[in-house]
């Protein structure tokens, strides 16, 4: 019975596909961080830096915006692709939706 | 001028990642947490976790893939969504499984209700076995990765995966005895 269990298990378990809003929250989630370590980095006080047991933070802020700005670029790529993607596909079906339209009037012609 | 040409190495590899596990990710917190709605949150916090510690990742990781790395991190933050709700997985079957072959209506049926009970019998697997499970079918992670994830050795992933499938086995034939009309 284990190979009918693994068979049902790859029927059952599908992998799943993100919603297209996950994109966007992705990219809010990214900016906030970029924002937060841009803050964080404006706010510091040039006294502080002349300890360098304070060194530590504003370069890990750097390092987090600078990750999070890579991010937005990999998000918004992604969302263009798939809007070129959808367009192509709606100006097929509408093609597609003329053709039959075209045939149907002949056979009634 | 070293530091940008490693920041846009980082954030290009950094896309690389993002664009092939996507899906991993998402795949994986849906069937953990079993609705899309968490499934949403917990892939947002696990890629912007993996952003704070991405350049370290990558250093650590000596060439190997990082998707063990990135399916961890998801891994811990849905034991600290239980931890701080307290509930259990539940999956939807309607919105997770398609069955993509052309099948008559009987057919489909009685598939559908397998794959009900197949799903239902994972969930209420214990948390490491339905892990391994999901990480196996779910996302076809091999043993090595799944070790990885779990943070095992490979040969005690190897059997808590026999394990799994065979306590589901057991209950699967549990209750087709407990239905023999059907």
């Amino acid at each position: 019975m284990s190979d009918r269990v693994e068979q049902l298990l790859r029927s059952a378990l599908v992998p799943v596909e993100p919603p297209e809003a996950l994109s966007d929250r992705l990219e809010r989630g990214l900016s906030d961080i970029t924002e937060v370590a841009a803050a964080e980095l404006a706010d510091w006080e040039l006294s502080a830096m002349r300890d360098p047991r304070n060194w530590g933070r504003p370069i890990a802020a750097v390092v987090v915006g600078g990750a999070a700005a890579g991010g937005l670029v990999l998000v918004r790529a992604r969302q263009q692709q798939k809007k070129r993607h959808a367009t192509g596909l709606q100006a097929l079906e509408k093609s597609i939706r003329g053709v039959a339209d075209d045939i149907e009037k002949r056979l009634r012609g | 001028m070293a530091a940008t040409a490693d920041k846009e190495r980082l954030d290009r590899d950094f896309t690389e990642l993002y664009k092939a596990h996507l899906r991993d990710v998402y795949s994986y917190a849906y069937y953990r947490v079993g609705n899309h709605h968490d499934a949403e949150d917990l892939t947002e916090q696990t890629f912007l976790q993996a952003y704070r510690h991405f350049e370290r990742a990558q250093r650590e990781s000596d060439g190997r893939p990082l998707r063990p790395w990135l399916i961890r991190i998801a891994h811990t933050l849905a034991a600290n969504f239980y931890r701080d709700r307290s509930r259990r997985p539940m999956t939807q079957l309607e919105d997770a499984s398609v069955l993509h072959e052309p099948h008559g209506t009987e057919q489909l049926v009685q598939e559908r209700e397998e794959v009900k009970e197949v799903l239902e019998g994972v969930s209420k697997l214990p948390d490491d076995r339905r892990e391994a499970l999901i990480m196996r079918f779910a996302l076809g992670m091999d043993n090595r990765e799944i070790a990885r994830a779990l943070g095992r050795s490979e040969g005690a992933t190897k059997v808590l995966i026999h394990r799994a499938i065979k306590q589901l086995e057991e209950s699967l034939e549990e209750e087709e005895a407990e239905q023999p009309g059907e």
